[in-house]
Parts: C-alpha cells; sequence; structure tokens
C-alpha cells in the first residue's frame, strides 16, 4: 500500500462535515440535479440494449432467415441511437451547467465576503492567495459536481446493468465470465497509483524545471558575468533529464495498461467461447446470447476504471472546499455595531484622544496620539517614512482598530459609526492611484451613482478635463489597472476628480512624492486648493505649498507627536520640522531644477 | 499543410530513425495481430453453427489468448519505443533552446517576458512533443489499422464496407471540425477567466480604496457580471462538448446499424456466414479510435506547428553580444578608458560625450540622481550591453575586441538587484569556480562570517526558496562576496550596499580599502559616505559628466555633490533626531 494520504477509505471525520456543507450548494438546483441523475441512468439502461438486439438479430431473425423482421430489430436499434444521442447530450448539457451556476454561486459567495473582510486580512494573505480560493480551488470543486458525484452512479448503473443482463441472459456463463472483474479492479489499482505517483514525480520534475528557468532566464546576466553557462547548461540537461525519466516511467504503466485490459478481455473471450460454446454445441444457449456475452464483456472496464478514478477527484474536492470555507468563515472584525450611527449630515470634527496603535503583535506604530480637526480645517502630517503618518490616516478611516484611546469623528467615536457611512463621508487620495479596469468616467465615479454632469464638473474644477478631453474617446477611453496610458500626474489629477466628485465632508490625502514636469506641478496644486476648499483636510504632506497653507501641522517621529504647530511657528522653533523643511521642502521654492536634485535622494 | 516549421525537426528525427523505424515495426506486428483476432473469432462461430467438438473451441480459446498476448508485447513496445522517442527529442530541443537562451544577451531578456520565454520552453515544448510521439504514432496506427482492417473488410464483402465506413469518416470531420470549435471556445472561456482573475486581482489589490470609497457592493455587481458572462461562454463550450461526445458516439451507432441490418440481411441471403458478421461488427469497432484520433491528431499538428514557430523564434535568434576575432589577450591589468562616448538606447540618448580615463589600481566613484546614466556605464564595461566601436577600452583595447570570456573573468561585477541562485551560500559564492581559501576570504571581506556563522549549516546553508531568507543587506553582501571570490583586477559595484546598513557598510569599506588599493574600482552609489574616500568622484547628469575631483574638492565647488552631502547629513540628524523625546 502507498502513502496514507492515497488511502480513499478512511476519509477524515470532518470530511462528512464538508461534505454536507457542499451537497447545500446542491439544493437550489436540486430539480436539475434530479433530472440529471434520471437521465444518466437512463443512459446506463439505453447503453446496454445494443448488444442484446444484435441476441435478438441473430438468434430470432438471422438465424431464421427473417429479413422483414431484421429490419424491425434495425430500426429499434435506430431508436436507441437517437435516444443515446439525446439523453446523453441533455446529461452533459444539465450537469455541466448546473456546475457551471454552483460554481458561479460559490465564486460570488467568496468575493461578497472578500469585500467585507477587513484590511488587517489583506495584509496577512498575500492577493495571489485569495485569487486561487475563487478560481483554482472553486474548479476543483466543480469537478467533484460535474464528474463527479452523478457519474459515480452511472459508472455503477452501467456496471451493476451489465451483470444483470447477463445474468438474465445465463447467469452460469455470466459467473463464470465474472471472473475477470475482479482482476479489471486490481488492474485498474496498480495502474491509478502507478500512473498518480510518477504523475506527481512529472509534475515535481516541470515546477524544477520551471523554477529552474525562472531564476536562470532572469539571472541571466549574473549567469553570463560569472561564466556559469556551461555549468548550468549541465545543471538544466540533470533536470531535463530527471524529468524524461519520470515521464518515462509514466509512460511505461501506459504501455503496460492497454494491453493488460485487451488481455482480460480476451481472457474474458476465450472464457466464454470455451464455457458457452459448448453450450451452444449443447444446445443449451443461443448463438446470439454468445455474441452479445462478449460484447457485454467488452464493456467492463471503462466503467471500473472511472469509478477508481472519482477517488481522487473526491479528495481533490475536499482538500478545496476546506480551503474556501476557511476562508468564508473568517469573521470580518471590522464591522458597523448594532443600531449603528448614521447621521443624514456630517460635519467633519475629527479627534484622535490618546490613541496607541500596533500592527498585531508587531511594535507600537503610534502612541498617546491627541488632536483635534475642527469642521474646514487643514491638518498637515510631517515625518519621515515609518513615522506613522499612513497609521494616522488608517485609523480614521477604520481600515484598522486603535488599541488605546480613541478616533472620534463629530465627537462620535468611529466604532460607534455605520461603517458605510463613516466611509461615504471622506475620500481618501492616495500617492499610488489605484485605476480599475473601466473607462475614465467610470474610474471618477466608480460604483456610486454619479451623473456624468457631476463626473465632468468635478474633472474640470481639479483641471483634469483638459488632458481628458484629449484622450481618442474622452470620458470613454478605456483604462487598465496599471494605467499605462496615463502618466503620473494624470493619475493624481484623475484621483482628485474622483475625490471632489464624492464630494466628502473630509479630505484624507497622502500627497504624491513622484516628480512631474512644472506645468502639471500647477494644475495639481490648482486642482489641491480646490478640492480642500470647505473640507475638513487631512494631509500627508510632501508639498511646500500644502504645509504652508494649513491650519496645523504635526511633526511625527516614531509614532509620536514631536512638534504641533503653524509653518511659522515651526520654522521659528528651529526643532526636527525645520530640518525636515531644509530637506523635504525648501527647494520647492528654486523651481523644477533643484526639484531633480531633491529626487536623488528621495 | 507544408509545415514548415515541424519540417524542421526532421534531421532530429532522422537521428532516432532506428527507434523510429522500430517503433513502426512494432506497430505494423501489433496492428497485423490485432487484425487477425476478429478473423479466429469468424471461425469460431462458424464452426459453431455447424457444430464442432470441444478441443476446438479449446483451440480458438487459446489462438485468441496467444494473439493477444503476442500483440501486447508488441503495443507495449510499440509505446514505449514511440511515445519515448518524443520524449528524447523534447529533451535534446528543450537542451538546445536552454543553451541558446544562455548566448542572449540583456537587451532579449529587456525585451522578452520571462514567463513567455518559460511558456515556449514548457507549454510549446509540449505541444511540439505531442506531434512527435502520439501525433506520428497515432497517425501511424491509424493508417495501419484502416488498411488492415478494411483489407479483411473488403474481403468479406466490399458494399458492406463502403456503406459501414460512411458514418465512421463522419466521425473523422466531427472530431477535426468540433474539436477546433472547442478550442476556440476553451480559448474564450480562458479568456474571460483571465479577465475574472484580473477583476479580482485589481479588487483585492485596491482593497483600501474599495472601502475607502464604500465600493463594495458596486465591486459585487462588476465581478456578478464577469462571473455571468464566464458561465456564458462555458455555457457555449458546454454546448458543443455536449453535442461532440455523444455524436461520435451516434456515428459509430450508425456503422454498427449499418452492419447489423444490411450484415444481417446478407447473412439471411447467404452472401456471408455468421462469423463473418460477428468478425465484421468486431473490424468496424477497431476502426473506432483510430477516427477519432485521426480528426484529434490534424489539430494536434496545427497546434504543434504553431508552437514549433514560436520556438524556432528563439532558436533563430542570433547572440548580439558575441566574440568576433578578438585579441589574443590574456592577462588584463585593469586601465579602463572611456573615450568620447556617446550611447542611446532604443533611439534615447542615455550617455553623452563621456571622457574618463581609469588608470589600474586606482577607485572612481561615480553619483548621480536616477536615471543619469551611471548603471549603464558600468554595464557596457563586462559588454553586458555593447558600446560602439572604439569608446571603451581596457588596458588599451577596444572591449568590443577582447573575448567575452577573458574580459569577463577580469571584472567582479556587483550588480545593482543582487541575484542569488536557490543553491547553497557557497555555492552562490563561488558561482565562478574559483579556490576553496578564496570563498572564506571573501566571505570576510564583504562581513558575510557573522551571519554565516549565524546559519544552521553555515556557508552549505540554502538560499532562496527552498532555504532560508537573506535579508536585501546579506543579499547584497552575498553577491559582493561572490565578485571578490573571482579575485578580479577590476571590481564594479553598482549601488550594490544601498541595502546594507551605514555600520556593516563602514566595515566593508574598511576591508575593502585593502583589496581596492591593487584593483581598479568602481564606486556607483547614492550615499556620500560609500564614495568620499575614491580618488576620484565623478558626478553625472542627464548621461554627461557634471563634475569631477575628490570629496573635498566636490564639496568646495558647492555643485550638485556638495547639496547631496549637506542633505544626508541632515538625514543623519534626523534619524537620530531621538534627543529631545
Amino acid at each position: 500500500m502507498s502513502a496514507p494520504d492515497d488511502d480513499p477509505f478512511t476519509p477524515a471525520t470532518h470530511d462528512f462535515g464538508l461534505l454536507t456543507r457542499l451537497l447545500g450548494y446542491l439544493r437550489p438546483h436540486a430539480a436539475a440535479v434530479f433530472v440529471s441523475f434520471l437521465l444518466i441512468v437512463a443512459q446506463a439502461g439505453i447503453d446496454l440494449v445494443g448488444p442484446y438486439l444484435t441476441k435478438v438479430a441473430i438468434d430470432r431473425h438471422i438465424a431464421r432467415g427473417d429479413a422483414a423482421g431484421l429490419t424491425r430489430v434495425a430500426l429499434l436499434f435506430l431508436l436507441t441511437l437517437i435516444a443515446a444521442f439525446v439523453v446523453r447530450f441533455l446529461q452533459t448539457y444539465i450537469m455541466q451547467l448546473t456546475g457551471q451556476r454552483i460554481m458561479q454561486d460559490m465564486r460570488r459567495e467568496i468575493f461578497r465576503h472578500l469585500q467585507r473582510l477587513h484590511v488587517a486580512y489583506f495584509d496577512k494573505n498575500p492577493v495571489g492567495r485569495l485569487m486561487t480560493r475563487v478560481t483554482t480551488d472553486v474548479d476543483a470543486v466543480n469537478e467533484l459536481f460535474t464528474s463527479g458525484v452523478v457519474t459515480v452512479f452511472g459508472d455503477l448503473f452501467t456496471l451493476l446493468g451489465i451483470m444483470a443482463v447477463m445474468l438474465a441472459l445465463d447467469w452460469r456463463l455470466a459467473l463464470v465470465t465474472f471472473a475477470v472483474i475482479p482482476l479489471f479492479f486490481l488492474l485498474t489499482d496498480w495502474f491509478r497509483r502507478g500512473a498518480r505517483q510518477s504523475f506527481r514525480e512529472t509534475r515535481k520534475w516541470v515546477a524544477r524545471i520551471n523554477a529552474f528557468l525562472q531564476e536562470n532566464l532572469s539571472g541571466m546576466a549574473v549567469v553570463q558575468l560569472y561564466r556559469r553557462e556551461a555549468k548550468n547548461r549541465e545543471a538544466f540537461a540533470g533536470i531535463n533529464r530527471k524529468h524524461k525519466d519520470a515521464n518515462m516511467q509514466a509512460i511505461f504503466y501506459y504501455a503496460v495498461f492497454y494491453p493488460v485490459i485487451e488481455l482480460l478481455a480476451a481472457i474474458a473471450t476465450a472464457l466464454i467461447l470455451i464455457y458457452g460454446g459448448a453450450q451452444v454445441l449443447a444446445g443449451g444457449l443461443t448463438l446470439g446470447a454468445l455474441v452479445a456475452f462478449i460484447q457485454y464483456s467488452e464493456r467492463f472496464w471503462r466503467p471500473i476504471s472511472d469509478l477508481s478514478e472519482k477517488f481522487n477527484v473526491l479528495q481533490a474536492a475536499m482538500a478545496a472546499s476546506e480551503r474556501i470555507f476557511g476562508l468564508l468563515d473568517t469573521k470580518p472584525q471590522v464591522v458597523s455595531p448594532p443600531s449603528a450611527l448614521k447621521p443624514a449630515q456630517v460635519e467633519g470634527r475629527v479627534a484622535f484622544e490618546g490613541v496607541s496603535f500596533a500592527y498585531g503583535e508587531g511594535p507600537p506604530v503610534l502612541s498617546e496620539i491627541d488632536f483635534t480637526v475642527e469642521p474646514g480645517q487643514r491638518v498637515a502630517l510631517v515625518g519621515a517614512t515609518g513615522a506613522g503618518k499612513t497609521s494616522i490616516i488608517s485609523l480614521l478611516m477604520r481600515f484598522y482598530d486603535v488599541g488605546r484611546g480613541r478616533v472620534s469623528v463629530d465627537g462620535r467615536d468611529v466604532r460607534e459609526w455605520d461603517v458605510e457611512r463613516l466611509r461615504s463621508s471622506m475620500a481618501l487620495v492616495l500617492q499610488d492611484v489605484h485605476l480599475f479596469s473601466g473607462t475614465i468616467a467610470s474610474n471618477i465615479r466608480l460604483g456610486s451613482e454619479i451623473p456624468i454632469e457631476r463626473v465632468r464638473a468635478a474633472a474640470e474644477a481639479v483641471s483634469a478635463h483638459r488632458f481628458i478631453e484629449r484622450l481618442p474617446r474622452g470620458y470613454d477611453t478605456e483604462v487598465t489597472e496599471r494605467g499605462s496610458t496615463l502618466s503620473v500626474g494624470q493619475k493624481q489629477l484623475l484621483s482628485f476628480a474622483r475625490a471632489l466628485a464624492h464630494d466628502p465632508r473630509v479630505l484624507i490625502l497622502d500627497e504624491a512624492t513622484s516628480s512631474v514636469d512644472t506645468e502639471t506641478e500647477q494644475l495639481i496644486q490648482a486642482g489641491l486648493r480646490v478640492l480642500m476648499r470647505g473640507r475638513t483636510s487631512i494631509v500627508i504632506a510632501h508639498r511646500l505649498s500644502t504645509v504652508q497653507n494649513v491650519d496645523l501641522i504635526l511633526v511625527l517621529h516614531k509614532g509620536r507627536i514631536r512638534e504641533r504647530g503653524t509653518h511659522q511657528e515651526l520654522l521659528a522653533r528651529r526643532g526636527m520640522y525645520f530640518k525636515l523643511y531644509e530637506l523635504q521642502y525648501k527647494d520647492q521654492e528654486l523651481g523644477a531644477g533643484a526639484q531633480g536634485a531633491a529626487q536623488a535622494t528621495a | 499543410m507544408a509545415l514548415p516549421q515541424l519540417r524542421r525537426l526532421l534531421p532530429g528525427l532522422a537521428r532516432h530513425r532506428r527507434e523510429l523505424l522500430l517503433g513502426l515495426l512494432a506497430l505494423a506486428l501489433t496492428t497485423a495481430l490485432s487484425v487477425a483476432g476478429p478473423w479466429v473469432l469468424r471461425h469460431a462461430i462458424d464452426d459453431m453453427t455447424l457444430a464442432v467438438t470441444r478441443q476446438k473451441l479449446w483451440l480458438y480459446a487459446g489462438l485468441i489468448l496467444t494473439l493477444v498476448a503476442v500483440e501486447g508485447v508488441f503495443r507495449y513496445q510499440m509505446r514505449m519505443v514511440l511515445i519515448g522517442l518524443s520524449r528524447d527529442m523534447e529533451y535534446d530541443l528543450r537542451n538546445q533552446v536552454f543553451e541558446h537562451l544562455t548566448r542572449l544577451d540583456a537587451r532579449y531578456y529587456q525585451k522578452n517576458r520571462i514567463g513567455e520565454l518559460m511558456s515556449r520552453a514548457t507549454n510549446d515544448m509540449s505541444a511540439v512533443r505531442m506531434v512527435l510521439g502520439p501525433g506520428i504514432m497515432y497517425t501511424a496506427s491509424t493508417v495501419a489499422t484502416f488498411v488492415g482492417a478494411v483489407a479483411v473488410m473488403l474481403l468479406i464483402s466490399p458494399r458492406l464496407t463502403l456503406l459501414a465506413l460512411v458514418p465512421l469518416l463522419l466521425v473523422s470531420w466531427l472530431v477535426r471540425h468540433f474539436g477546433r470549435k472547442v478550442h476556440d471556445r476553451y480559448e474564450e472561456v480562458q479568456a474571460q477567466l483571465a479577465e475574472m482573475n484580473a477583476l479580482v486581482q485589481e479588487n483585492l489589490s485596491g482593497a483600501r480604496v474599495v472601502r475607502a470609497y464604500a465600493q463594495e457592493t458596486a465591486e459585487e455587481q462588476r465581478f456578478a457580471l464577469a462571473n455571468r458572462e464566464y458561465v456564458a461562454r462555458n455555457k457555449r463550450l458546454i454546448r458543443i462538448t455536449g453535442i461532440l461526445h455523444p455524436g461520435i458516439g451516434f456515428l459509430m451507432g450508425l456503422g454498427s446499424l449499418t452492419v447489423l441490418w444490411l450484415g444481417g440481411r446478407m447473412v439471411v441471403a447467404g452472401e456471408v456466414t455468421l462469423g463473418e458478421f460477428v468478425a465484421f461488427g468486431a473490424y468496424l469497432a477497431m476502426l473506432n479510435w483510430p477516427m477519432i484520433a485521426l480528426g484529434w491528431v490534424v489539430n494536434l499538428v496545427e497546434r504543434g506547428e504553431a508552437s514549433m514557430g514560436r520556438i524556432h523564434a528563439i532558436l533563430d535568434q542570433q547572440p548580439e553580444i558575441r566574440d568576433e576575432a578578438p585579441l589574443a589577450v590574456s592577462a588584463i591589468r585593469g586601465e579602463v578608458e572611456f573615450r568620447g562616448l556617446s550611447f542611446a538606447h532604443d533611439g534615447e540618448p542615455v550617455l553623452r560625450d563621456i571622457e574618463l580615463r581609469v588608470p589600474a589600481g586606482t577607485t572612481v566613484a561615480i553619483v548621480g540622481p536616477t536615471g543619469c546614466g551611471k548603471s549603464t556605464l558600468v554595464s557596457l564595461l563586462p559588454r553586458l550591453v555593447d558600446p560602439p566601436p572604439g569608446s571603451v577600452f581596457v588596458d588599451g583595447h577596444d572591449v568590443r575586441r577582447l573575448a567575452l570570456a577573458t574580459l569577463r573573468a577580469a571584472i567582479g561585477f556587483v550588480p545593482q538587484e543582487s541575484f542569488l541562485f536557490s543553491a547553497t551560500l557557497r555555492q552562490n559564492v563561488a558561482l565562478a569556480e574559483v579556490p576553496e581559501a578564496r570563498v572564506a576570504w571573501a566571505a570576510g571581506i564583504a562581513q558575510l562570517e557573522k551571519d554565516v556563522r549565524d546559519f544552521p549549516e553555515g556557508l552549505e546553508t540554502r538560499v532562496g526558496e527552498r532555504g532560508i531568507t537573506l535579508s536585501g543587506g546579506q543579499r547584497q553582501r552575498t553577491a559582493l562576496a561572490r565578485a571578490l571570490a573571482t579575485d578580479p583586477r577590476i571590481l564594479v559595484l553598482d549601488d550594490s550596499l544601498s541595502a546594507v546598513d551605514t555600520e556593516t557598510e563602514e566595515d566593508i569599506l574598511l576591508g575593502l580599502r585593502e583589496v581596492m588599493r591593487e584593483r581598479t574600482t568602481f564606486l556607483v552609489s547614492h550615499r556620500v559616505s560609500t564614495v568620499k574616500q575614491a580618488d576620484l568622484i565623478v558626478v553625472m547628469r542627464e548621461g554627461r559628466i557634471v563634475e569631477r575631483g575628490r570629496h573635498d574638492e566636490l564639496v568646495a565647488q558647492g555643485g550638485f555633490y556638495a547639496d547631496l552631502h549637506r542633505r544626508q547629513l541632515l538625514e543623519q540628524e534626523i534619524e537620530t533626531g531621538e534627543d529631545a523625546a
């Protein structure tokens, strides 16, 4: 026997729970599943008719010289052919389509759940892994529904049907012929194990080939610099050879399997000839029955080998569904409380009171943060990378919940708010503008119901209108996720338009550090002024004009507020802000020329 | 079908002609024996209608078993040899592709995505192998079976044969026609799957934006649309696969029907015997699979031809950087000179009028903003990129006239991105076959020793995917050790200490000072602390050298370098600005 995970007969106890939960997805499609089930039984039945008709034709008509009767049998045969075609088509179609529908439901459920999950979940689970849940794992479960559950019955019915008909024709000859059935089982089992083992081996070597290529092709410069070409060719040939050897092993199983299948069928034929032939001679069996026996015995192995394959499908589906349910069972940690706050009007007063915060079990990233922003006021957050600026933004939007202290909007703790209401009263503009595949317009309005006039008005107000108009299809120009068609500056303006179109009470902005040409820079400045007008604004500032024009600057250092005040006050203090100013902003006064120099150190 | 791409495999196939002939011989014997099977059955049944002895039944049974057993041996041979042959050729071809890839230069790898190249060495390779293996085997088998079975069938009854074959030929047409459609629709399904994946990917990577703009529900709707389209396309696919398989069954059934009806009538009329009637049915059944295979193989060959074309696109690519009548120079001292060097990349000027002479054994540092051309300048030295003729000289020879092996052996180049292989640390350091003692020495200078002591198996610890993960600094120091271990005459550090913390960097530089004394060294860096000891510091802007001199001179000049120096001092102050807290 092979490895324990190969053993299909000892499913872990929790498999039963998984299976019932999986079957729950069948419920909305119960009718289709039932019809499909009936069809597969019918199909198994129809498949049995052919050899029997041959028997009837030989015994009743051919042997007796009854040509007219033969035509009737032929017509009957034609009918079964048509019936088989229709039934098989319907069965495949209904079952496959039902499978697709179930998968559709499942994917929708997973995606919906992913939308409800807290941001912290995405820190821990890489995007690639989550995508596997929605695609590969769902497909594995699909296999269970479409080629697993229902066809198992089909195979069983076919096998039992053949045996039943044979027993009815001549039970003694049938029992003699059945002698080969265990051999079929043994052979397919041997083949399945062997082939699976060697496939596992080939997959392993395919993965090695891929890994080797990936590594060597991306590091080809190093390979060449250190004159490693010959050595690595040798190494590659080694892996390549192992891959070939593993495949030869797989070929071996196939090369043995098919001849032995034929040999088993020949044994059945030989048994039928010897035992059945003797009976024919003795008059105990008709020739037609003998021929039908030979034809039936040739049909044994297909359902048998199919059946043994099903266990693999089942196991793969179980593993996949376990992962899917694991995801679905993850509770969203940031949720609206019952009877959540959902005010019609939001004023936009923001306050942090003794806030401390850490990501998971990590070191504290914010300690004792205290500040208040009155409606319409502007606050700039400055500080070196890792000072905690982004974390402040994340807490305000309730991407995460505070460790200690409290974050409030309009005097009420953000945790009392309806999450959607809270966030829709704010707009977030990040440095890296995230574009969704769609048009310019759809990227401004996102999924919100914003009329095109307001989209245009917003774009005009932040000076994005001009470049949009110049695009081949204006607001209907397609953009992709990476947004390669747009420059960095254009993407900035687009994200301003997006924020403005959503008309937030609180604007949260992480200014871009990236360089843009002077003209775009001026557009961005102008856009920013429009954007901030009349709103509470919290800005991670990288631009001189921003820090000069805010009501309050908070200087963060290692998670604490080190200095606070206006630009002039802080400059006069000649503390940390003064140095930051020298480093980050001073050159901006000198114009674009010095800006290039600033990037060198950024 | 001309198949110009696959045709180029013929010389390779000719080299394997012994196996090919052997396999085809086994195939012919297999077919002959399998054709003989039903013939025995025919006699057995005919004898039964006339009443025979039981001994004769035993004889027939034994004969059938023997035939099938012997046939099985040949069938085994046939598959092992013919499919094995395709694996052999795949093996050769894949080695050839990789070998060729090792000759192609950096520019090729910039233009071609790695994923694409990998797909050619794997997926396309498989498609070609399918032509060479199952393609050849099933074509030959179809022809042989067709000839054998149809010959015997014609012997039984020409009329019945012709009538029974009509639906079978339709099977081939069906498989070919629908097979292509299935392929097309399958591609459509895959395209939508990719679309849906992209949507999920952008949704998940934009999780913050989605939440910030409360777009969860809207995103669900967007996904639902893509999801629905995916199901719709699957439905289109299912509609034809749903017809294809039952359709094949139906057509084959029509063949059997013809035999049953017409053949039966012929038995009644005494034109054929009952045994011949049964055998005829068996022969017809033998043709089922070859007919399916025929349609399938045609599609296989079509795909193989396209794949072969993509593989040849790699093999036909001439390596642009290669030895062309190199000078007989074996030892290099390390004097480097750039003479009136201007260099453009895809029409964009990257370097302009570079004049720089670096005497053997001196250290030159290059600083400047991102994109100023520093990396390009140093990458011309080991000819990662070829400079224009007569612009870059080593020991007075144009680098283009030096043998690549000689030139590169003399240069220890540490690239910006430190690239490590998933192998042991030792293998990574000793990439260029260096003496044992030099590995330890190099690891020492690169300050790798302390880290190595903490690793479970010291220098034998595996790094990368199946080993430990190194920090950026550790990776860079490994790459540095790798370069030092080759004992190069010219050492090039292309901003390769950027992830090393300043303290360790100082230790490294201290150790390096000794090493650099006897070698020509190029230091590309952003950090003033790294370059200030250099014999010459060169500042580049937009492809030109704009400042040159020693540290003190440049600071006094008050240009770009002086500004950089001032900023880094400030940064340091802010970083250590804990004092008041």
